[in-house]
């Protein structure tokens, strides 16, 4: 499965477009009814496989009972004559008795779900508070020194084979915090601190998608969760603690002001003055995999595509398509480009 | 059916009291206004128990006037008892003295609950607390003044002769959304002067 | 109480009275006097002024389903833009107000109207009544529903119709984040709706509870009957907490409280409890008196009554029961605690229970009866399969842990839609071709029946079924468009193509309907050979429904000399007359003796004004224009006191002097 996920980039779904349905589950990264890799999911998944089975199975019953009562051959009668009312109760008993029994049995099996998947069998490794804003996901990693905290957007990495804590928050409208594969989704309520913990148990790349209705951006609200080995994982958080290497970029550098002067009032790059609170932070941005949560793929052409044509590209959103000339896009490229 | 005895007796035409559409009309009426100030009060302790402002915002309410307020309107929902019951017993006079009494009683709880209001400090936009007392109070104070409409038009039609001890159906229908109202008030008095104290 | 009356005054026939019994046949003279007492004027003033329970029950239904075509195009549009990845047919506000007027047409504006609609054509029919309880307050419903239903489609062609869905959270919803008038005209337009469903309920509530023609027991009312009665009353318990929500969101928008304000201390889930804890009871409502309409049409088809009546009877009522305890099903990806959780989700199941009740009652009586393939017959049978897809697909999101998966994704857009399509639209076509011969007097085409069927039905399960699997592939709903990296675009084709389909079954069943009102053929009273009241009257029915006021003896008044049961027999065309003006006779509630003759309205134009007015105060509201509305609510008022003044004529108040012993005080 680490290969399917661990792809580069999802430009393979398309060609299975002309596949059968079900075929194509395998390509789709949302698909938690066929995947799913952590406990938070899986025992999720195996009563959705039986519940499933189940009610595939009595609609199956119950179209044979209803063709069979349709068509089924009966003596010839006066066609005048009419049936008598006190009959058939059997039906009824026997019916709602054997529906009772089963759904007993499916009110026990879903709260002995509920109970496995509610609470992480151990202490969280890690907790994290993700914040849901129109449209994309602050990140923040807490840590007991202050100076270990650090925040980043859109991308959350976390260490295999361990529970973290995720905190929801919401610094706007309602959204909704839902990575498939290793969890069930929870709103993102504005004045309310929500609680999720998800886990994987196989390093791979796990795409998520905001799903409460927020407005004109909510179809392109996705995130991922990239599952690595601890040591990768504290690599990682490492470099996202740096503030930017911008040590050869002085503030008179034209890229490095027109960021000052067009950007830095919604965006942060730590270590520079950069500090606007409104848009995601920008130290790390050429280490992610995505720009504008998950809308495209994070390339230098993409990246300035996105800065000219935000408004088209993802209409209605808080970044505005911003006017440059060439020799501004190319500045301004070249300063983006040492966001590593 | 040929024997037709069963269906020989005398019946009372049109709206005789309880017999009438409208008692029935106004008891559902009741139910589903009965359910709108539950939910208001609903709305009240749910937002009263998360909160983490001062509750109410001046500290315990006082309770004298708002007490007075409420003994005031249960005189105004007896006397349209005494009424009703008058015509019954054909004091239509006594009915239309003890009609009067009521509406007087039922100005009186206005304008004592808007001197209560123009007391506040606060007003329906400066906090939560304030969004909600002027809210409930004022879904209230609306029923009573559509409660003393529904009262002046039953006197109205009590002067003009309408009613008797045979036909009063108006009488009994105006009264029970009048006690209604005052009955409300009884929930509203508890959650928003006695609520706080406990 | 009449007795101790009489020592007093001498009998005032106008105050007491032992009514008529006897037969009033077709031509004679004393149906031709009833005939002129209950028609209404013909003209322009007639049509506003009517108050005849068909005329209204019609206007209904023909309102509902034009706004059940809208929200369809509506439907359609969305489709085209999702039938592949990275369509750019629509932006993204586009298609957020087509998705919450789509929904909030089909489930507020289309899915309670129309049922409405035939309980109103229906009731007084079934049950053997002259009119409705209130037929002014009928009126009033009727044009309350029409202005609400314009109000909330006013702003659509200005582009600013309603845009946060249907159930439309805060502070989505909200003043800071929907600055337009989009919020504000649903808001006020659902307060305005909540009044015409609010005074339709009552209407029926005591409909049912003073009503019923003599003998009709409650254990012999239709099962139509049930649903509507429980589903009205529900609606009297759970429409103020709508009514209150989105009022105090207007609040909070226009004068500036806070109770869904954030910044200030109140709760966006206080939105989500109170919407829905109206809105669960609310998917009951529109649904259980569509199931009365099988339950009540399906027997006619199968010649046998329906098996286990009581236990229909019953389980409508505890549907609804159980219906108030689940609305926590919507809110389980809140944060709500585990425990609450849990109680929630097992009552979600539970309410499965008296669903498998129906369904085995269904299938017991097609299987022990004697089915006859006719158009209604099919859209019954087929109903009760995709009743069982929907009931089930609801089973598996009240599982808690499987809904944080299920929950807001297309697995919830197929469920709600085989419920509200299987459930609500196919009766109710069924119920149309069922009862299109009672309301007009011709049968519709057969052929062109079975054709819209099949199409509606393999259309219906292309175009919906596969939304579950959409759901199972993680497509959230409202998102207006998605990438091909998501592997739903194959599914998304085939939902789009379904669509399509299934509205041609629909369009079908509109020929049919026209073409049926030329030429279909003449018919009798009782063409299907049913056994309910309604058939016993002349199609369409007179004016005063029954001439004579029928006496109930079992609950197949019309099937009596076939079943072998020692039920008495009912008396159809013998009973009271009842012919001193707009008159029918009260019964008590529960065993149906007649205890009162009930004085029944003229004709008025009062309901129109009223309806009238409050909609411009409600206009006056929105548009800020405070004296205006302020008009409009005293203009109201004195059309309501003008409605309400007693009469003389509906022995509101005591007659006068000249024919009896003078007034009681003097």
């Amino acid at each position: 499965m680490s290969t399917v996920t661990f792809r580069t980039s999802g430009l393979i779904a398309l060609a299975t477009v002309s596949t059968a349905t079900m075929a194509s589950t395998t390509d789709a990264p949302l698909n938690y009814f066929l995947h799913s890799y952590g406990p938070a999911a899986k025992p999720t998944m195996h009563l959705g496989w039986l519940l499933a089975g189940l009610s595939v199975a009595v609609c199956l019953i119950i179209a044979l009972l209803l063709l069979a009562a349709v068509l089924r051959k009966r003596p010839l009668a006066d066609p005048r004559s009419i049936g008598r009312e006190g009959e058939g109760l059997r039906w009824i008993y026997i019916g709602t008795g054997i529906s009772t029994c089963v759904l007993f049995g499916l009110v026990i099996y879903s709260l002995m779900v509920l109970n496995e998947v509610a609470k992480p069998p151990q202490a969280p490794a890690v907790i994290l508070t993700v914040t849901g804003y129109d449209w994309w996901w602050k990140i923040e990693y807490e840590h007991d020194d202050p100076a270990h905290r650090f925040i980043t957007a859109n991308e959350l990495h976390i260490p295999v084979g361990q529970p973290v804590l995720i905190k929801l928050k919401s610094a706007d409208v309602i959204h909704a915090f839902w990575v498939p594969t290793l969890a069930g989704k929870t709103q993102m309520i504005p004045g309310l601190t929500n609680q999720q913990w998800i886990q994987a148990d196989v390093p791979g790349i796990y795409t998520g998608q905001c799903a409460q209705y927020c407005g004109a951006g909510h179809a392109h609200m996705g995130l991922e969760v990239i599952a690595e080995s601890a040591q990768d994982f504290e690599k990682w958080q490492n470099a996202q603690r740096r503030t930017a290497p911008l040590t050869f970029m002085s503030n008179e550098d034209p890229g490095h002001k027109l960021f000052m002067d067009r950007c830095a009032g919604c965006h942060t790059i730590r270590g520079t003055s950069a500090a606007g609170d409104h848009a995601p932070d920008l130290t790390h941005l050429n280490s992610r995999r995505w720009l504008a949560a998950g809308l495209l793929t994070n390339t230098p052409d993409h990246l300035m595509k996105w800065v000219i044509n935000a408004q088209r590209l993802k209409p209605g959103s808080r970044m505005p398509s911003i006017a440059l000339s060439e020799s501004e896009t190319t500045e301004l490229a070249l300063f983006l480009s040492t966001l590593n | 059916m040929t024997d037709a005895s069963p269906f020989n007796q005398l019946l009372p035409v049109g709206s005789k009291g309880k017999l009438s559409g409208g008692w029935w009309g106004i008891l559902a009426l009741i139910v589903t206004e009965g359910s709108l100030f539950g939910y208001l009060l609903f709305a009240y302790f749910y937002l009263a128990a998360q909160t983490e402002q001062q509750w109410p915002p001046e500290g315990l309410p006082v309770l004298l006037m708002p007490a007075v307020n409420t003994a005031i309107l249960l005189a105004s929902s007896a006397c349209v008892w005494i009424s009703e019951h008058c015509i019954r017993r054909r004091q239509i006079y006594w009915s239309i003295a003890a009609m009067i009494l009521a509406i007087a009683l039922g100005i009186c709880f206005v304008m004592i609950q808007l001197t209560e209001w123009d007391r506040k400090t606060y007003d329906m936009t400066s906090s939560l607390y304030g969004s909600l007392y002027f809210t409930i109070t004022g879904f209230h104070l609306c029923h009573v003044i559509i409660g003393l409409v529904v009262l002046l038009l039953l006197l109205i039609w009590m002067a003009l002769g309408y009613f008797d001890d045979r036909r009063y159906a108006a009488v009994t229908i105006g009264g029970v959304y009048w006690h209604f109202v005052d009955v409300v008030w009884l929930f509203v008095f508890t959650t928003l002067y006695i609520f706080p104290y406990l | 109480m009449a007795i101790s009356d009489m020592t007093h005054n001498p009998p005032d026939d106008r105050l007491n009275r032992v009514p008529d019994f006897g037969r009033a046949p077709m031509g004679s003279g004393t149906e031709a006097h009833l005939a002129h007492i209950w028609e209404s004027l013909p003209g322009w003033r007639g049509w506003f002024s009517t108050v005849d329970h068909k005329t209204i029950g019609l206007r209904y239904i023909v309102t509902a389903f034009i706004f059940l075509l809208m929200g369809g195009i509506e439907a359609l549009i969305m489709r085209i833009q999702l039938a592949g990845s990275n369509h750019a047919l629509l932006t993204p506000e586009q298609y957020s107000q087509l998705f919450t007027m789509h929904g909030v047409t089909m489930i507020f504006l289309y899915a309670l109207p129309i049922l409405s609609g035939f309980s109103n054509y229906l009731w007084p029919l079934l049950l053997g009544s002259r009119d409705m309880a209130f037929p002014r307050l009928n009126a009033l419903s009727y044009w309350i529903f029409l202005f609400a239903g314009i109000f909330m489609y006013a702003s659509f062609p200005l582009g600013q119709a309603p845009n946060a869905g249907w159930f439309n959270y805060v502070p989505f919803s909200g003043p800071i984040y929907n600055t337009g008038p989009n919020i504000d005209v649903f808001a006020l337009g659902m307060v305005l709706l909540g009044i015409s469903t609010t005074v339709g309920s009552v209407n029926f509530v005591v409909t049912l509870f003073r009503m019923r023609a003599p003998g009709m027991t409650i254990n012999r009312v239709p099962i139509l009957v049930w649903g509507t009665l429980t589903a009205s009353v529900a609606n009297l318990l759970a429409i103020p907490a709508v009514s209150l929500a989105f009022f105090l969101l207007w609040l909070d928008r226009q004068i500036g409280t806070h109770f869904f304000d954030v910044a200030n201390g109140g709760k966006p889930l206080l939105w989500q409890h109170l919407f829905w804890i109206f809105g669960h009871p609310w998917v009951y409502a529109i649904v259980l008196p569509a199931m009365g309409i099988v339950s009540d049409a399906l027997p006619t088809f199968c010649r046998r009554p329906l098996v286990g009546y009581a236990a229909m009877a019953l389980a409508t009522i505890a549907t609804m029961l159980v219906g108030f305890e689940v609305w926590i099903h919507h809110m389980f990806a809140t944060g709500l605690p585990t425990v609450a959780l849990s109680i929630f989700g097992a009552a979600s199941m539970v309410i499965s229970i008296p669903s498998s009740v129906a369904v085995f009652a269904w299938i017991a009586t097609i299987w022990l009866g004697k089915p006859v393939f006719k158009t209604p017959f099919l859209f019954f049978a087929g109903f009760v399969m995709l009743f069982v897809i929907g009931g089930l697909s609801g089973v598996m999101t009240a599982a808690v842990s499987l809904d944080w998966q299920l929950n807001e994704t297309y697995f919830i857009v197929a469920h709600l839609h085989y419920v509200l399509i299987g459930i609500n639209v196919f009766p109710v076509v069924g119920g149309i071709y069922y009862w299109f011969p009672k309301f007009t007097g011709r049968m519709m085409d057969e052929k062109m029946g079975k054709w819209s069927f099949w199409v509606m039905f393999i259309g219906f399960n292309i175009g919906f079924f596969p939304m579950h699997v959409a759901g199972l592939l993680g497509m959230p709903r409202r998102i207006y468009t998605y990438s091909s990296r998501m592997g739903w675009d194959t599914v998304n084709m085939i939902i789009s193509i379904g669509s399509f389909i299934f509205a041609v079954g629909i369009l079908i069943f509109l020929v049919n309907v026209a073409l049926s009102l030329k030429r279909g053929a003449r018919v009798g009273a009782n063409p299907w050979d049913a056994a309910t009241l309604e058939w016993s009257v002349s199609s369409p029915p007179p004016a005063y429904n029954f001439a004579a006021i029928p006496i109930i003896a079992s609950r197949h008044p019309l099937w009596e000399d076939r079943l072998d049961e020692d039920t008495g027999r009912s008396s159809l065309t013998e009973g009271y007359l009842l012919t001193q003006g707009r008159e029918t006779i009260g019964t008590s509630p529960i065993d149906a003796k007649p205890v009162t003759i009930l004085k029944m309205p003229e004709d008025s134009s009062t309901p129109f004004f009223v309806g009238l007015f409050v909609s411009l105060m409600f206009v006056g509201l929105l548009l800020h224009w405070w004296n205006f509305a302020g008009i409009m609510a005293a203009a109201g008022c004195i059309a309501l006191i003008i409605w309400m003044w007693p009469q003389k004529a509906l022995a509101q108040r005591v007659p006068s002097a000249a024919h009896s012993h003078g007034e009681a005080h003097d």
